[in-house]
């Protein structure tokens, strides 16, 4: 259980960063990128491959990143002079190529054998107890300024008539839900199936603080909803926080990964908001808006799409070297256009243009894909059949609600 | 279609720019495909005036706009701001240079507040550059609250300030050409193209946008105004250039273009 929310954890974590990269392109400046997945890619790819060559890793991901840079820089060049489709079709094109040099330059990527056996961080670590106790008090903090975040973000949003005791009963509910489901889950990981009680626990807990914080946010309807997935996604992530406790406990390679992960998407998410909140992110958002707006205020409209494709592009490459080091065997399969529409899924899901909405479309999409494992068909069937569920469910919420989940519903009645 | 006799030497118009030209342009042409939107058009704005552009729909008039500040390159002719060549300039740094334009459909940042709009407007913020979020955030902290004060003057000498932190998408047509001409004040131009300024707007906004404007002219900043509405030109204006089918038709002081009998022809048909 412990192992396999660990795995979940780093994957959700590396598809946020992923993805977050792609709303900085599309969610505030407005650049269609359909080849994200060449980012990854050059970061997966020469990070290890720099790491077997004996670079320490830490400058094999800069390497990576530069490069990824530089991919960015050439699609730029390219297109952003253009008008935006056409950089739609150079991203998918330059995505494709990387992938294809992976497949047949044999010499450098051993093409479709993959590449395997490359180092990876924390495996000859062995930390002493002080050092654990580090480990997971900075795990905590960063946790709990996170926790912070979201409650103050939930509570302006949708907290119209909050008496004093509403965060500490949410908070109690919210836990205790956690921690039944993380009951109620255990004995179904060790084959046992699930244990009746703490999973009715869980109903009731969390039900009652979806409740408890929508009653008091009445004038919006599709609050509920928001506080809903919220709080589900926000129990999963709970669930993570506990394996990741245990897991940095019992030190485990995978653990120290995770913890790894959480603080460079801690940064990430950090930096990209305080970004997006200054002068240059406003720029970003005008030229999303009406580019020509930008260019008659004097805004180098050119310079500054550059710079949101080279940033995004960097943070995918960052992603990269995470995802290749969970997978432990690269092979140009992992690149495939399909991860970069994953990532639009995610985006488009949590609400474009909206950092903590990209970070709760991972938790979402990754919850799905976890949890329609356990849907009894064989393996070809069940992957059809998660991508038409996942179709019809972006289907439904482009009709219901398209601004995605967490996107604000004044933006569609705009006027242009 | 029949070659124009060659245009007006660019050194020959140079010459031609006198100290109180604060804009000059000479010999532009443009074409698309066949239709020639303007063809060896002249145009020249006096340092502190308002001055109209005016002319029969489809004279070429938005298209002479986009030449004067590089939204479009012209096929010949020269453009001369402040004593200097702008022709070669890409259109972000005509706008640094002091010569701003609007719009003749309003264009707001829907999905910007209106006092975001405003704040964007200011040119050569130290924010604006991605490096200084980390080498300078306290000055970027200082220059904003600087730049959200005069914001707020200015949206609340148009009476835009109770709206300032509504989307500028939701605004109405009008507000929308007070927020567009509030957000060029912004950026401290010297000069400004005005594109349909009083185009649908009711007539009380109207002489609204007229006084801004002769205040804001009082202050410093020279005005070139396209308008089909012939109050607010001839009362606003103190030179006026008529444009037909591409060409100069004439230009002169409003009583004099008022009697003008070629452009009463070319408004009113034959």
């Amino acid at each position: 259980m412990v192992g396999y929310l660990i795995s979940l954890g780093i994957f959700t974590a590396t598809f946020a960063l992923f993805s977050l990269g792609l709303n900085l392109h599309w969610g505030y400046t407005g650049l269609i990128n359909f080849g994200h997945v060449g980012f990854l890619a050059i970061g997966s790819y020469t990070t290890i491959l720099l790491g077997i060559a004996g670079v320490p890793m830490f400058f094999a991901v800069l390497v990576g990143v530069v490069l990824a840079m530089g991919l960015g820089f050439l699609m730029g060049i390219a297109t952003l002079r253009l008008r935006e489709d056409y950089l739609a079709i150079v991203t998918i094109g330059m995505a494709e190529i990387v992938r294809l040099i992976a497949l047949n330059e044999d010499w450098l990527t051993r093409g479709g054998r993959g590449v395997y056996g490359f180092p990876l961080p924390f495996v000859n670590f062995n930390p002493n107890v002080p050092t654990k106790l580090g480990m997971i008090a900075l795990f905590w903090g960063v946790v709990g300024v996170a926790a912070w975040q979201w409650w103050h973000w939930l509570e302006r949003r949708y907290g119209r008539s909050r008496p004093p005791w509403l965060l500490p009963s949410y908070a109690a509910l919210f836990i205790a839900g956690t921690l039944s489901l993380w009951a109620a889950l255990l004995p179904l990981s060790l084959g046992r199936g699930v244990a009746t009680f703490p999973f009715v626990l869980t109903w009731v807990t969390l039900g009652g603080a979806i409740a408890l914080m929508s009653y008091y946010c009445r004038p919006e309807k599709a609050a509920v909803l928001v506080i809903a997935l919220n709080t589900l996604a926000a129990a999963l992530v709970g669930l993570v926080v506990k394996a990741l406790t245990l897991g940095l406990w019992d030190f485990s390679y995978r653990a120290g990964l995770l913890w790894l992960l959480i603080l460079v998407l801690a940064l990430v998410v950090w930096q990209l908001e305080r970004l997006i909140h200054s002068p240059w992110g406003r720029v970003l958002k005008a030229i999303r808006e009406d580019e020509e707006v930008a260019k008659a205020l004097g805004k180098n409209v050119f310079a500054y799409k550059m710079q949101s494709l080279l940033l995004g592009g960097a943070i995918a490459a960052v992603a990269g070297a995470f995802y290749a080091w969970q997978l432990t065997f690269v092979n140009p399969d992992g690149f495939v256009s399909l991860i970069t529409f994953q990532a639009w899924t995610i985006v488009v899901l949590g609400g474009a243009g909206n950092n903590m909405g990209t970070l709760l479309g991972a938790a979402l999409f990754w919850a799905y894909t976890a949890l329609t494992r356990f849907i009894p068909l064989d393996g070809g069937r069940l992957e059809a059949l998660r991508m038409m569920l996942i179709g019809l469910v972006l289907i439904i919420l482009m009709m219901w609600r398209p601004q995605g989940i967490l996107g604000k519903k004044e933006e569609l009645s705009l006027g242009r | 279609m029949v070659d124009e006799p060659s245009l007006v030497p660019v050194s020959n118009s140079v010459s031609q720019v006198l100290p109180s030209d604060l804009l000059v342009a000479t010999g532009l042409c443009k074409s698309f495909g066949g239709i020639r939107a303007v063809d060896n058009a002249e145009i020249r704005v006096v340092r502190g005036s308002i001055t109209g552009l005016i002319g029969p729909n489809g004279a070429g008039k938005t298209t002479l706009f986009n030449l004067l500040c590089n939204f479009l390159t012209p096929d010949k002719g020269c453009v001369i701001f402040d004593g200097a060549p702008i022709s070669h300039l890409p259109p972000h740094q005509v706008a640094l240079q002091g010569l701003l334009r609007t719009f003749q459909v309003p264009r707001v940042l829907s999905r910007l507040s209106v006092l975001e709009n405003m704040l964007l407007a200011a040119p050569l913020q130290t924010g604006e550059k991605l490096w200084n979020s980390w080498l300078q955030p306290l000055r970027i902290r200082q220059e904003e609250q600087e730049l959200r004060q005069r914001a707020w003057t200015i949206l609340e000498s148009v009476g835009l300030a109770a709206k300032a932190n509504d989307y500028a998408g939701a605004l109405s047509g009008g507000q929308r050409k007070l927020l567009e001409m509030a957000r060029v004040m912004m950026h401290r131009p010297r000069m400004v193209l005005l594109d349909e300024p009083a185009a649908g707007v009711n007539p009380t906004l109207i002489n609204q946008i007229c006084e801004h404007i002769v205040r804001w002219n009082q202050e410093g900043v020279t005005f070139l105004i396209i308008e089909h509405n012939m109050d607010v030109v001839m009362s606003l204006c103190q030179h006026i250039w008529v444009l037909a089918e591409g060409k100069n038709l004439a230009d002169g002081p409003p009583s004099e273009i008022q009697t003008n009998p070629e452009v009463l022809r070319a408004y009113l048909g034959q």
